[in-house]
């Protein structure tokens, strides 16, 4: 591995360098900050079972989907070709043309969810967690599909459409409009914690996750400056389109950034064809890995509970987030576009981390000791060693370049512009739960948008520890109330589903195309 | 029998001109227009959340503004010339919108005009007259 040069800092950078000092002690401030101030709500998420290491939250999760999983009759695996005939616009009525199609959705959704957590938490995942952890993380995705479609055909059925033809949906509808169809009390309560969370997790993993792990990246390559500086200058970009309404930067990214999914997806194929000898070996080490200790941190359940994790976090399935995305769909059953949702899980984790974990398995970055076959962990025990001592978005770089070079550029782009549609997807779910909580107005959403901004740059200079906690902690916050709210609500989309299937198998719902 | 002859319009001098043709031949042949409107739209594209929240108003906002702006000033010019007259606005890829207004209305041609664009940009995007002539299930008349 060549040493890069160092004087590709920006020009900004280079301004604001002479005073390096300084500059770090910002940073730092920052991070002790914003780790003091975010502890007590990290420790009461991730708490623990009592008499186990296994984090109660994690447990809601997997628990969740196993239970929508069995109750809808593996409707994920039953409903997946039927699930590519809506997106391909089999069914979709001619008529209808110009219209938000399935699609769209799915796509304007996927880019919410298609982020640094396929990159950067991947190999955090793998880091910890080891090998193995990639097979929880791929049951986890599995999983998540009955999930996602749960919420997004209530989230579609609950939607709130305004006379001007606008349409608003999410959790906060289902659980108000949903209770109240069913006589339930304590929706709108729900409804209320379910905002404050989602607004936290707009800050957290929709934001500060995505700026923390783009600076990451770009440091790696061009070298080292602080990282309010990347803050600055994306809060300033994301600034002008959320507030500036500079629509063109965010279309231009919403299209990029799917060829930037696929490209990632075919350089891993690529890589882990030119390791095809390995392909053999790192499958095993992901099944024994999931059920043996192999050195890692935590053993296998260390394993199970880092592959949880970064799934859950990744695709988000449970979360509720997804459920705002998809309500601006036209379908006449709200199951179609649940059944459209189930796919992103499926694209998200099981495909597009997947890719991730095998490429850094099968580049052999983690150090594994010779004479016991176990991998090895670093000094402070908190991760395994790898080849550079690298983490998070620095080993999925150092994975790819060990095969191409030049990867680590086309990196740095894919992460800054996967960060970037992150950020803008998730400061609209931000921005629908502060509506929701304070009401519609220019200086109430001028307000948001501004804190928003100003969490981007928070997000750059702070250490990934804290930020990674807090940014876990605070979407799976929102996951307890909407799961809540799925369980109480799941008879609804069964009756949805069965009249949907129904219609569909006697042929009263036809193809177009 | 009165035919139906389907005019490609999209408020351009070219659809003009293949407007006038139509009305020409409508009028010796006894035949009447349906005056189609094609908004170019790919269901395969992508758009931002906000984008996604309002495309039902702008769908409608866009309807009306093609229905005020771009038929009804031509369609009392072709009532005028006293041929009968329907109009239709879809949403699609323009040439394949086309042919699908003719065979659903059954009608016996299609009238486009001419864009008269040539060389590099349309051997790259091709062009709805060139595609039309290949794939239209009836005769097309394109109007220079």
């Amino acid at each position: 591995m060549t040493a890069f040069p160092r004087p590709l800092i920006p020009a900004a950078a280079m301004a604001l360098a002479a005073a390096p000092a300084a500059a770090q002690g910002i940073d730092e401030t920052v991070n002790e900050v914003f780790a003091n101030s975010t502890g007590w709500f990290v420790s009461l998420i991730f708490s623990n079972f009592p008499g186990t290491t296994f984090p109660w939250i994690v447990g809601w999760l997997v628990v969740a989907a196993t239970i929508f999983t069995i109750y809808f009759a593996f409707i994920q695996f039953r409903a997946f070709g039927h699930a590519i005939a809506l997106v391909r616009g089999d069914y979709s009525d001619p008529d209808d043309a110009g219209e938000v199609s399935h699609f769209q959705a799915l796509t304007t959704a996927l880019s919410g969810t298609v982020g640094l957590g396929n990159i950067a938490g991947v190999a955090v995942a793998v880091g910890i967690g080891g090998p193995g952890a990639t097979f929880w993380m791929i049951l986890a995705g599995l999983l998540g599909m009955a999930t996602k479609f749960t919420e997004c055909t209530l989230g579609v059925k609950y939607r709130n459409e305004y006379a001007d033809g606008t349409v608003s949906g999410g959790p906060m509808y289902y659980m108000t409009k949903g209770f109240a169809a069913r006589g339930l009390p304590g929706g709108k309560i729900l409804a209320v914690i379910f905002a404050i969370f989602c607004i936290l997790g707009s800050f957290g993993g929709g934001n500060m996750f995505q700026a923390n792990q783009a600076h990451a990246q770009i440091i790696n390559v061009m070298g080292d400056y602080p990282g309010w500086i990347t803050g600055l200058i994306m809060a300033i970009i994301v600034f002008l389109v959320i507030v500036g309404g500079l629509k063109s930067i965010a279309s231009v990214t919403e299209k990029v950034v799917p060829f930037m999914a696929a490209l990632y997806v075919i350089t891993a194929l690529i890589i882990i064809g030119m390791n095809s000898d390995m392909i053999g070996t790192a499958f095993r080490q992901i099944f024994a890995g999931a059920f043996t200790n192999d050195g890692v941190v935590g053993g296998a359940i260390g394993a199970l509970i880092q592959g949880f994790r970064r799934a859950a976090f990744s695709n988000e399935a449970g979360v509720g987030s997804a459920a705002i995305a998809h309500s601006a769909v036209r379908t006449k059953d709200p199951v179609t576009e649940g059944f459209v949702s189930l796919l992103e899980p499926f694209i998200d984790t099981v495909v597009i981390c997947t890719m991730t974990a095998l490429v850094i398995i099968i580049t052999g970055q983690l150090v594994v000791d010779p004479a016991t076959g176990l991998f090895v962990q670093n000094e402070a025990g908190t991760q395994i060693q790898t080849i550079t001592g690298n983490s998070g978005v620095a080993l999925t770089s150092d994975a790819f370049s060990s095969a191409f070079g030049w990867f680590r550029y086309i990196l740095v782009l894919a992460v800054v512009l996967f960060a970037f549609s992150t950020m803008i997807s998730w400061s609209y779910y931000g921005l629908k739960a502060s509506t929701f909580l304070f009401g519609e107005g220019h200086t109430k959403e001028l307000i948001f948008k501004i804190i928003f901004c100003l969490f981007v740059v928070i997000g750059a200079a702070a250490n990934l520890g804290p930020i990674i906690d807090f940014s876990d902690a605070a979407i799976f916050a929102m996951s307890i109330p909407n799961i809540i709210a799925l369980y109480l609500l799941m008879p609804i989309v069964k009756a949805e589903t069965r009249s949907y299937l129904d219609r569909l198998k006697t042929g009263r719902i036809r193809k177009f195309a | 029998m009165s035919r139906k002859i389907v005019v490609g319009f999209d408020g351009s001098d070219a659809s003009l001109r293949a407007l006038d043709f139509a009305i020409t031949r409508a009028q010796a042949q006894g035949d009447n227009l349906l005056i189609a409107h094609v908004l170019e739209w790919s269901p395969y594209s992508f758009l931002t959340p906000s984008e996604v929240e309002e495309r039902h108003r702008r769908r409608n906002e866009e309807l009306k503004r093609a229905e005020s702006a771009i038929l009804t000033p031509v369609v009392k010019r072709v009532e005028d010339a006293g041929i009968p007259v329907a109009t239709s606005i879809r949403y699609g890829h323009i040439a394949e919108t086309l042919c699908r207004i003719a065979r659903d209305e059954q009608a016996a041609m299609i009238f486009i005009g001419r864009m008269g664009a040539s060389g590099f940009a349309s051997r790259i995007f091709g062009s709805v007259a060139a595609t039309l002539a290949q794939v239209a299930p009836v005769p097309v008349v394109i109007v220079p």
